[in-house]
């Protein structure tokens, strides 16, 4: 150290000894202020399991047709729950959360229900549900199925009542050509439909259970498969 | 032990079998080319291809891979691989360059399946991968000039 910055130094160091010292009203002000509180996870509020009513409770019901509609009805607890419609878009964009956003990021349906060449749905979707390692509030894990696809744009649900539904999934030109039996296992079997029942970690699931919408569905065929009014 | 081929060479992993992809590359194997961006599959830095697919590898985990074939950004290889190379550089597409490596495996990607996309098909492809210096422009000329570079 040179003469010179040893007393530019010694000048410096008193200055500062001399500052902190006195009793500056202006400087607290200049500080940064009180930390706030830290930051707590959103916990998030587990919703109301919803059930599904066992088929004998529409015993009751005397008349068949209204019995099979009532049954049907119920079932829309399931078909109307947005983890559900949101892979049943009416447009090309599938759609996300119980407010059924956009997806995010941005994709698109795609020729064969799967995304677009460079970015089809298995580049997030895998196998299974995935728990994310990155901290965030509402992305709790990325939902994932061996057969994960968008369903075809004629089976599309969104914005459509329950009788317009009901009237749909008949109709083999808007079912996948499956015939009344076909149906009843598709909703009482298929794994990508037993998903809305296990959606992950951060996603509520669809009322009842698989079986239970599986055994109403049976109900429904076996009265008629009568539908709701449009 | 999952058993995987990671750029060409046989490789074996055998701690958690959750361990996701991308910490495997980077920390298990060493190849840092390959980006952490979000940790939930929102933008795109850590793209990888899986068995000649994109894939997400922030949110995959190495017990998916057994048997799987995975190519990272230090051994992506082939025509459009080359023309992407290419075409990046020729017009500077980066800016900091963090995305570029996701970006760039998607754009390779998108030229092995629509090897003369348009711009709609370019931004359907690209949706997915964030650049936060805004290149999308440079990106999208890119795919265009490597397009066309792999035309006859």
């Amino acid at each position: 150290m040179t003469k010179t910055t040893l007393t530019r130094f010694c000048l410096l160091a008193s200055a500062c000894a001399l500052l902190s010292a006195a009793p500056v009203a202006g400087w607290s002000q200049d500080r940064a202020p009180a930390a706030p509180e830290p930051s707590q996870p959103v916990v998030q509020k587990k919703a109301e399991t919803v059930q599904l009513r066992p088929v004998s409770d529409f015993d009751a019901i005397e008349d068949e047709t209204e019995r099979s509609i009532a049954i049907f009805e119920e079932t829309g607890k399931v078909l109307l729950h947005p983890r559900c419609v949101n892979c049943h878009p009416a447009g090309n964009v599938p759609l996300q959360t119980m407010a059924m956003t956009p997806h995010q990021p941005p994709v698109v349906r795609g020729d064969a229900n799967f995304g677009v060449p460079g970015l089809m749905c298995n580049t997030c979707h895998g196998p299974e549900n995935v728990k994310v390692v990155g901290q965030t509030e509402d992305i709790l894990s990325i939902p994932g199925n061996p057969n994960w696809h968008l369903a075809p744009i004629e089976m599309a649900w969104q914005g459509r009542s329950l009788g317009e539904i009901c009237e749909q999934i008949k109709d083999t030109d808007r079912n996948g050509g499956k015939t009344l039996a076909e149906l009843i296992e598709h909703m009482a079997e298929d794994d990508l439909v037993g998903w809305g029942w296990n959606p992950g970690e951060g996603r509520e699931p669809v009322p009842g259970t698989q079986e239970a919408f599986g055994d109403l569905y049976k109900a429904w065929a076996a009265t008629g498969a009568h539908c709701p009014a449009p | 032990m999952v058993s995987f081929t990671l750029n060409g060479e046989e490789r074996r992993f055998d701690g958690d079998p959750e361990t996701p992809l991308l910490w495997v590359i980077r920390d298990a194997e060493r190849l840092t080319g390959t980006k952490y961006g979000c940790g939930i599959a929102q933008c795109g830095a850590c793209t990888v291809h899986v068995d000649g697919m994109t894939r997400r590898s922030c949110i995959t985990p190495i017990a998916d891979l057994e048997g799987s074939s995975v190519t990272t950004i230090e051994a992506v290889s082939g025509r459009e691989a080359e023309a992407v190379q290419t075409a990046w550089t020729a017009i500077d597409v980066p800016q900091c360059g963090y995305c570029q490596s996701g970006q760039i495996m998607s754009a390779v990607s998108l030229l092995q399946m629509n090897p003369a996309p348009s711009d709609a098909d370019i931004d359907a492809a690209m949706a997915g991968n964030i650049c936060r210096c805004a290149t999308y422009q440079r990106i999208r000329q890119a795919i265009h000039d490597a397009a066309s570079s792999l035309e006859g």
